[in-house]
């Protein structure tokens, strides 16, 4: 599919803002606070809405639309956990943690536990997270310009890397934080405009969404399939296949009976005005089964799948190093406290329209659902349901939101990237964190271009699931509990990362088998968090019953949970 | 100030004996002595304390969505699929009011705390 040039120029234009509202930034950067937490001057509006900006990714803006007009009603649970992420933060971590002084995780590990070991193995865990993190984005950008216009897919990657680079490079988080403010406003606008017109179609003709049949197209519409895929059937009338079917070369033939049906890549199909779509082996079919809840997200045990979906994104934003960071820039902790709280409502607002998306991609364009490629909905939607200039015009619109997404989450993951590498691993100078950011820079897009092929809402959440096997259990312990050991946590780190990370690597690239075992372990390495968070807990817990716990922890914790009015507060920076 | 209303009354003291205590209180919380450590014991238990009771309260409301859903995945309400209205609709609201219940409480226990540190015994 060739873009419009209206597209390449929306594109562009979210592009080139996004450079010059960094560089303005650049100029009020100077010293390494400046760089590290903007020297911790942001207000809550403003904080609150780079929060909103940079978490907001190509799995919020593209993943959850298209995970709900795949898999339905289980689906909801990712952007209700999305947001619920930052009730925890709120209740469990937020005052305390800015309160502490520190300006990194690492640099928080350190300062509660006393240890320079426990520090590096904290600042390895933060690369780690944000590495997972980070190669989704680039992954979701080569994806964008491969379905807007037609490029090859190891441009996104390379494309979104330099302009994150130079930004990050140029003024740190001072400049990001600009950055950042106004790309939330950015999104909410490109996602919510053509959601609306969406609606607006609905109400005035008012398709079937739960009905007995699966999502039937308008006119007649042809699919080229680009990868071996596995279809289900409901009814096959009126849908010819050109190309390869179950292995044998066919050309203008039918389905020709109902179930699962293989298609090679580079067959295409033809459906009739009404016919019905297939979709993907593995997710519903029918309106029915799409609208009712329980159906889980493909593969067995769809209650577990939920579970640990609610584990994992409501504990894993507590641990998203990217996420952290920004908290460290408020002024104090009631700041960093009404700054959640700013998030919350935000992301309450932002989410209603991925939702409407997924849903009206489902009855409006429901050939996406054939191709897997499920994450394009929000791209292609507006513009293949509406039509004319204005469908060209939203269609530019959704293109502008998606960069944005993926350009402000990358610029927040490379700041903790290079903010953990400068001060501990190199000296910490300005110059250092500059070299760390292009170095965290470069080692995603590699990693970008192996992952299989998976939507970019379930790596994003494998992400979180990790952040909260290790990060979490870290911070919530740390700052609650006077018992926990820097050898606690430096095992619970290890355990919780491995246990977790093992099982991401094994998911994104290829995953189990789901027949073994009655599928658990297949379920398991695709949804980690519900067994690798209690493991990660109780590991903490069990060894520093059985080690001795820092003697000044009195000291640390009237820092941590004493307001600042009373005078205790000191601020940390490194030491260069 | 409304017509009807006189300025309250003042008492005026020479000298404000709050000043002293408050210092002393303030370092003793500091020090760390036994019982500026007592009193930092108490604040954190509090929080902690109202941490868990609100977490309590989302995770019973979770619980209740997944269970409601697998009970009576077909309800109606309002014209709106029961499982839909809560998921996409209700859950934001439930997150905001919880957080800013939470935000009011913690300041008033933070507001509490300080007056006793200040107050005088």
């Amino acid at each position: 599919m060739s873009g419009s040039p209206l597209t390449a120029a929306a594109l562009l234009a979210a592009a080139v803002a996004t450079i010059v509202i960094g560089s303005w930034g650049v100029r009020l950067s100077r010293t390494t606070s400046d760089f590290l937490v903007a020297s911790r001057s942001v207000g809550p509006r403003w904080n609150a809405a780079a929060i909103s900006g940079e978490y907001l990714s190509a799995a919020s803006f593209l993943g959850v639309a298209g995970l709900i007009a795949k898999y339905g009603a289980d689906a909801l649970w990712y952007p209700v956990g999305f947001t619920a992420g930052y009730l925890g933060l709120l209740l469990f971590v937020a005052a305390p943690l800015r309160r502490s002084g520190a300006y990194t995780v690492p640099d928080f590990a350190e300062f509660r536990l006393g240890s320079a070991r426990l520090r590096k193995v904290a600042m390895l865990v933060v690369v780690i997270i944000c590495v997972f993190y980070l190669a989704p984005q680039y992954q979701g950008a080569g994806l964008a310009l491969k379905t807007l216009l037609g490029m090859p897919v190891w441009t996104g990657p390379l494309l979104v890397g330099a302009i994150v680079i130079t930004n990050v490079v140029g003024g740190g988080m001072r400049s990001i934080t600009f950055v950042q403010a106004f790309q939330y406003w950015l999104k909410l606008t490109a996602i919510a405009i053509p959601a609306l017109a969406l609606l607006g179609l609905f109400v005035t003709d008012r398709g079937d969404l739960g009905g007995p049949l699966p999502p039937s197209v308008d006119r007649e519409t042809t699919v080229q399939i680009e990868t071996d895929i596995v279809v289900q059937v409901v009814d096959p009338s009126g849908i010819r296949v050109t190309g390869e079917l179950d292995g044998n070369a066919v050309r203008d033939a039918t389905f020709g009976t109902p179930g699962e049906h293989t298609l090679g890549a580079g067959t295409s199909l033809t459906l009739a005005a009404g016919a019905a779509t297939p979709v993907v082996a593995g997710t519903p079919g029918t309106g029915r089964e799409w609208i009712s809840s329980g159906g889980g997200l493909g593969g067995d045990h769809p209650l577990y799948q939920v579970i640990s979906i609610i584990v994992a994104t409501f504990l894993g934003t507590m641990g998203l190093p990217h996420v952290l960071v920004r908290f460290y820039t408020n002024r104090d902790g009631r700041a960093a406290r009404r700054t959640a709280l700013a998030v919350i409502a935000l992301l309450s607002l932002f989410y209603l329209f991925p939702v409407l998306l997924g849903v009206f991609s489902r009855l409006y364009v429901p050939q996406l659902l054939i191709t897997g490629t499920a994450d394009a909905a929000v791209l292609l939607a507006p513009g293949s349901a509406i039509g004319g200039v204005f469908g060209q015009l939203l269609a530019a619109l959704v293109a502008a939101g998606a960069i944005a997404a993926f350009l402000a989450t990358s610029s927040g993951l490379l700041v903790s990237i290079a903010g953990a590498l400068a001060t501990d691993v190199m000296r910490g100078r300005v110059r250092d964190f500059r070299v760390a950011a292009v170095i965290g820079g470069l080692i995603p897009i590699p990693l970008s271009l192996l992952v299989a092929d998976i939507e970019l809402s379930r790596t994003v959440g494998l992400a979180f699931a990790v952040a909260a096997s290790t990060l979490c259990p870290l911070l919530v312990l740390g700052i609650w509990w006077r018992g926990l050991t820097a050898a606690g946590a430096a095992a619970g780190l290890a355990v919780g990362g491995l246990v977790c990370g093992g099982a991401v690597l094994v998911a994104i690239t290829g995953g189990v088998d789901e027949t073994v075992l009655g599928g658990w372990p297949a379920v398991m390495v695709g949804y980690p968090a519900a067994v690798s968070v209690p493991v990660a807990f109780a590991t903490m817990i069990m060894v520093s019953r059985f080690t001795r716990a820092a003697p000044d922890v009195a000291q640390v914790f009237a820092r941590m949970h004493v307001p600042e009015r009373l005078g205790m507060g000191v601020e940390r920076l490194p030491e260069s | 100030m409304s017509e009807g209303e006189r300025p309250q009354r003042q008492r005026v003291v020479l000298a404000h004996r709050r000043g002293a205590r408050m210092v002393r209180t303030r370092i003793e919380v500091q020090e760390q002595t036994q019982v500026g450590d007592a009193l930092v014991r108490g604040l954190v238990r509090a929080q902690l304390g109202l941490a868990l009771r609100l977490g309590a309260v989302v995770v019973f409301a979770v619980a209740g969505i997944v269970v409601l859903n697998r009970a009576a995945p077909d309800l109606m309400v309002f014209g709106m699929r029961l499982n839909w209205l809560l998921l996409a609709v209700l859950a934001y609201p439930l997150l905001y009011g919880v957080g800013r219940l939470y935000v009011r409480l913690a300041e008033q226990g933070e507001k509490d705390f300080v007056r006793v540190v200040d107050s005088e015994p």
